[in-house]
């Protein structure tokens, strides 16, 4: 069984990530960006036969999707929560193919986003981790800061066993931040070099601030289609050519090796799918939380050998101009994280640079794109082939 | 680090409890499989690599190695803010499971990959001690 072409994004839409939540709700944005790939992709509320939903991270309630579909008035004939962590975007694309594929439905809305800022985000109310986790009774005595330890110590153990520099790590960060100058949407836009990360506090060894993530408001949807719809869309239809997902547990102690995560397992077979190789991508559309995220999605999705990402992320220009174009939206580096709608943007990036509509950033010749979603600790993985 | 108000500590399940009892009297004990002959560490109630039941609380040498840590310089918890800089590690025991823990009892910046380290039970509240590890 294949989902290669089972189904295709037609319309997307995404707010302009925000530092603070001016009032907004997590609904209303929902709501908002729901509106706009619906126009996006021409069709009315009345099309929409299911819904897929990441659960914001400060707000985590039960039967998200039900008060959603009241919210919006629409009543969907397959609705879920997506909670892969970071990979849910990238998840729910190819949950929705397979839903479509196996008849249930036909227009899956995807929905993603939440009104955060610093101080909710790391409020201890919010952040509590449930009291029933063994990570509750094993980890947090020990005070990790939350996942940013996590990352820093796969980045740590990186630097150990591949020689790994924090010089290399910083030009993740750097090329996004180009991209990000030609994107008018992005939180942070100003140009910066190797030595201004280097140059930028010391968080969690060996992770400087600018290669970390900040919390902030957003939200973005995307709407997967059936082929029969795909084909009378007022867009260029953006096909779903690969997908696969692996897991593992969240708890880094209990990972065996943690410099390699489950993409090794994912990104092949979404790539046998699509009968591609990385050498044939014309762009690269990957979460990316850290800096140190990055090198290891490279590594394990094959665009390098295993060990080989820092002198392979030094060696490529990752900007929109260069010759593996990486995060043309400025990742969420530099573009923002709205919870877990950052990493609906990777997808709507994809979707943006495949159909041509990505102005200034626009890459020449992009017909095909892979993406990863990275949840947990690198828990998650999702990886996707997008093609025109 | 010591204890404050505000720090999680753990609350031992029925299956945990005599890994804590364990390090309350200094002692670091596991489950080990009598079946299969595994480590099982965090405390399960069955074997996950055999399904088997029969799990023995066995004491191990609290010798290791670091695996990998990090320097944590701002707290995300308020209750940690006094500890800053200190170091959040996982720590590879010579009998092979590994466990998060603090590398305590030397400077930060002296902690390396690999380094060698032994146990430290560091008493928290009457009840509980915490598993953390100093230089070797």
């Amino acid at each position: 069984m294949t989902l290669k072409r089972a189904a295709a994004i037609t319309g997307i839409a995404e707010m302009r990530p925000r530092k603070s939540a001016e009032g907004l709700s997590t609904l209303g944005i929902w709501a908002d960006v729901s509106r706009d790939a619906m126009r996006d992709a021409g069709l009315a509320p009345g099309d929409i036969d299911g819904l897929l939903v990441a659960p914001p991270i400060v707000d985590m309630v039960a039967m998200w999707p039900s008060h959603f579909g009241e919210y919006l008035d629409i009543h969907p004939r397959f609705a879920n929560v997506v909670d892969l962590g970071g990979a849910s975007a990238a998840g729910m694309v190819w949950r929705a193919a397979s839903a479509i594929q196996s008849g249930l439905c036909r227009a899956v809305l995807c929905v993603s986003g939440e009104a955060s800022d610093v101080e909710t985000f790391y409020a201890p109310r919010a952040r509590r981790p449930s009291m029933q986790l063994p990570m509750r009774e094993f980890e947090a005595p020990y005070g990790p800061m939350g996942v940013n330890s996590g990352y820093a110590q796969i980045a740590m153990r990186h630097m150990h066993e591949f020689g790994t520099t924090s010089r290399q790590l910083a030009k993740v960060a750097v090329d996004q931040r180009t991209n990000a100058g030609a994107n008018p949407d992005a939180l942070y836009r100003d140009p910066i070099t190797v030595d201004d990360v280097l140059a930028s506090p010391m968080i969690v060894d060996p992770l400087h601030l600018y290669e970390i993530v900040r919390p902030c408001t957003g939200g973005a949807a995307f709407i997967v289609v059936s082929p029969d719809l795909a084909r009378s869309s007022v867009q260029t239809p953006v096909w779903l050519v690969g997908a696969a997902e692996a897991t593992r547990g969240v708890m880094l102690a209990q990972v065996p090796s943690i410099t390699t995560s489950p993409i090794a397992d994912a990104a092949p077979r979404a790539f046998a799918m699509a009968g591609v190789t990385p050498a044939d991508v014309n762009l690269v559309s990957v979460y990316d939380c850290y800096t140190i995220t990055v090198v290891v999605t490279l590594e394990d999705a094959g665009f390098c050998a295993k060990g080989h990402g820092g002198p392979f992320v030094e060696d490529h220009d990752l900007t929109f101009r260069g010759d593996l174009p990486l995060n043309t939206h400025g990742g969420q580096l530099s573009f923002g994280q709205p919870g877990l709608a950052g990493g609906m943007s990777h997808i709507t990036e994809a979707v943006r640079q495949l159909q041509g509509r990505a102005g200034d950033r626009q890459v020449r010749d992009c017909e095909l794109a892979f993406v990863n979603g990275n949840g947990g600790i690198m828990s998650e993985q999702a990886s996707l082939v997008l093609g025109v | 680090m010591t204890a404050q108000p505000g720090k999680p500590l753990p609350s031992p399940s029925a299956v945990s409890q005599p890994f804590w009892d364990g390090l309350a009297v200094g002692e670091l004990r596991v489950q080990k499989c009598d079946a299969c002959g595994r480590y099982v560490f965090y405390p399960r109630p069955f074997c996950p690599h055999c399904l088997s039941d029969s799990l023995t609380w066995t004491p191990l040498s609290g010798r290791g190695r670091v695996y990998t840590y990090t320097i944590v310089r701002r707290a995300m918890n308020p209750a940690f803010t006094a500890d800053v800089p200190y170091v959040f590690a996982i720590v590879e025991l010579e009998e092979g499971p590994r466990l998060p823990t603090n590398v305590i009892n030397c400077p930060p910046d002296a902690v390396r990959v690999e380094m060698p380290v032994k146990a430290v039970y560091d008493k928290v509240t009457a009840g509980i001690a915490l598993l953390k590890f100093e230089p070797a």
